[in-house]
């Protein structure tokens, strides 16, 4: 009772990378408060599924393994999330913030009553006073998370009901191994007292869903382009350069926006958070929802015709002018200079 | 009866461009000076309703929004695109809802209004939560889809629709009542049409015609359909405990401002010195080669 749960998404018979994030951070809040961390797993042909979340520091992992929960279909996940939660009590339960985190964790949280945070980039422990009545929690889970436009940093509460609910976005949190040999206990779901017909109402008649190419995610290097680049064509420089160094191409929003690049490659608040040890920022402004996913890189360098460009305050390198007149040094130098 | 379609749409601050003007001289932004527009992913929520009209003659689209008195103003642009009629869900007693409040009061309207079909925008670029449309879907009891691109089929008793995913598509087909929540993928909304420009531009709230010197009374009894209605938590008979901050299990427990923090930058020039002696700086610390 009251122990910390994690939802974890299924694609072809792989955990989600997210997933698996999550439970990294939910085996940590675990230990802070003294709880178990317990897994949920929804889908069909599972067996065998414990062997990738228990090496996660899982307590208890729930299998509800049915031919109806594969692909992933609101109601019947909903059903099942619901009437595990009103079982089982959680205190926390996190969810990716995925098209399926996304669909799910909203339509449960409606039917429990309960508060949910979306995209959270950080989640701590810490206490409350209610002005009004002076009542004293202790050990609430602080929900923190970008607001109007990334502009502002809320921290958001759920003083009242449970479990207290966030989602989180893929590569916020960071996915570490807790002990490979770690086993936990599986207990299982009984599907069929739980799902009727009702909640078979959408039918799923075609799917094509690729493995992940582009995954900039991992990448030690991002060359990164927003709208200041200009056209599809000049990305084509940036992709150079990626090649050339081993790295990826990054964008920002702007950038997705204006049709210059696929939205796997967005950086920022609603695309990817990465931390690689170089990014390039190529005409790119610096609005708080980029910077929000790219802060933490170890080397960044800007370039940009505009001195004033906010990115410019969080670059180690800023490089005043046109990204089509640079990059091609950049890649002679390079060339010229390594084999 | 007609099919009848309920679009949920946000008036919402334009967060996407935070300009100059809008920053107040200690870097954080000027809430109230960023302009109040039509939420984006509602237009293309709008778009897929008119493009079932096309489909559907005797279609009915009713805009339905929940805010202050000015957000009438969104009610009125779905009027020039094609929208049938507006209402605006609006009382102090809903200041401070959360999503699950604001579920709530909005689930109340679209049951007042028994429409086949609910279609939202997925997400409010205010708050970016994506929570309204699946929490109105359960509040009503209803089935949702979520992530839409396209309404690929349709008649009175079923959908098929295709959704755009992270890493691909599904197409899905749902009976009616249905929620959907539409994504930016999906096609833009069309513009104004200029008739419905002239037909609706004196269209107003009850409120509205109050604070406004002209008198427009007499035209909206000679014509009905200038009238936006306004619906209280009187109206909705909608029980209080479950509005505004008091049915709200989410707090606000802290707002901070989004300072950069300023780091000690080298300034380089676009010269071959400058950038070979990057490069070189680069490759001899070993972050590139």
């Amino acid at each position: 009772m009251n122990n910390i749960f994690v939802y974890c998404e299924i694609e072809d018979g792989q955990v989600a990378e997210v997933s698996l994030e999550l439970l990294t951070k939910g085996r940590k809040l675990a230990n802070e408060i003294n709880r178990k961390l317990e897994a949920v797993v929804i889908g069909h042909n599972l067996s065998g599924i414990e062997k990738q979340i228990f090496p996660f520091g899982v307590d208890v992992l729930h299998v509800a393994d049915n031919s109806r929960l594969y692909p992933y279909l609101t109601l019947p996940h909903t059903e099942i999330v619901v009437s595990l939660f009103k079982q089982e009590q959680p205190e926390i339960a996190l969810f990716g913030a995925t098209s399926v985190g996304r669909d799910l964790a909203p339509r449960v949280a409606s039917s429990l009553k309960c508060g949910l945070t979306a995209d959270c980039t950080s989640l701590v422990f810490g206490d409350h006073t209610e002005n009004k009545t002076g009542k004293e929690y202790k050990n609430l889970l602080y929900q923190i998370r970008p607001a109007f436009g990334g502009n502002i940093i809320a921290t958001i509460i759920n003083p009242d009901t449970r479990p207290q609910m966030a989602t989180v976005r893929e590569g916020v949190m960071k996915k570490e191994v807790f002990n490979s040999t770690h086993e936990g206990e599986v207990k299982h779901v009984n599907v069929d007292t739980i799902l009727n017909d009702s909640h078979m109402a959408v039918e799923i008649i075609e799917r094509h869903i690729e493995k992940q190419k582009i995954n900039i995610k991992n990448s030690q290097i991002i060359i990164s382009g927003g709208y200041g680049v200009g056209s599809k064509e000049n990305f084509d420089l940036l992709y150079e350069l990626a090649d050339l160094l081993g790295g990826e191409v990054g964008a920002s929003r702007a950038a997705v926006d204006a049709g210059f690049v696929d939205h796997a490659r967005q950086v920022g608040q609603t695309g990817v958070t990465v931390r690689p040890k170089l990014y390039i920022a190529c005409g790119i402004s610096g609005a708080v929802q980029h910077t929000a996913g790219m802060n933490e890189s170890a080397k960044i360098i800007s370039i940009n015709n505009d001195p004033k460009a906010p990115i410019n305050q969080i670059a180690d390198y800023t490089i005043i002018g046109n990204v089509e007149d640079i990059i091609p040094k950049m890649i002679k130098f390079y060339k010229k200079n390594t084999k | 009866m007609s099919f009848r379609i309920v679009v949920l749409a946000k008036q919402v601050p334009d967060t996407r461009n935070v300009g100059k003007d809008a920053m107040k001289a200690d870097g954080t932004v000027n809430r109230s000076a960023l302009p109040a527009i039509f939420n984006p992913e509602d237009l293309h929520a709008l778009e897929q309703a008119l493009s079932i009209k096309d489909k559907i003659e005797d279609a009915e689209i009713i805009i339905l929004t929940m805010g202050p008195p000015r957000a009438a103003e969104i009610i009125r642009e779905a009027l020039y695109r094609g929208a049938t009629s507006g209402y605006l869900i609006t009382d102090r007693k809903f200041a401070g809802s959360d999503t699950l409040a604001t579920s709530y009061a909005i689930s109340l309207a679209v049951k007042k209004l028994q429409p086949h079909l609910v279609i939202a925008g997925r997400q409010a670029i205010d708050g970016d939560t994506a929570q309204v449309g699946p929490q109105v879907a359960e509040k009503l009891g209803i089935p949702q889809v979520t992530y839409c691109e396209e309404v690929t089929d349709v008649n009175e008793d079923e959908l098929v629709i295709k959704r755009r995913l992270e890493r691909g598509i599904e197409i899905v087909k749902s009976k009616t009542p249905l929620l959907i929540t539409v994504h930016s993928s999906a096609p833009p909304c069309r513009p104004r049409h200029a008739k419905l420009l002239m037909k609706y531009k004196h269209a107003r709230t009850v409120s509205e015609l109050v604070e406004e010197t002209k008198d427009y009374t007499e035209m909206m009894t000679n014509k009905p359909y200038l009238r936006i209605e306004e619906w209280s938590v009187a109206d909705l008979d909608a029980d209080v405990q479950y509005l505004g901050l008091s049915g709200s299990p989410t707090k606000v427990k802290k707002i901070e401002n989004v300072v950069l923090a300023k780091k000690d930058s080298i300034d380089l020039t676009a010269d071959d010195k400058d950038i070979d002696y990057l490069m070189k700086e680069l490759i001899d610390s070993h972050v590139i080669g």
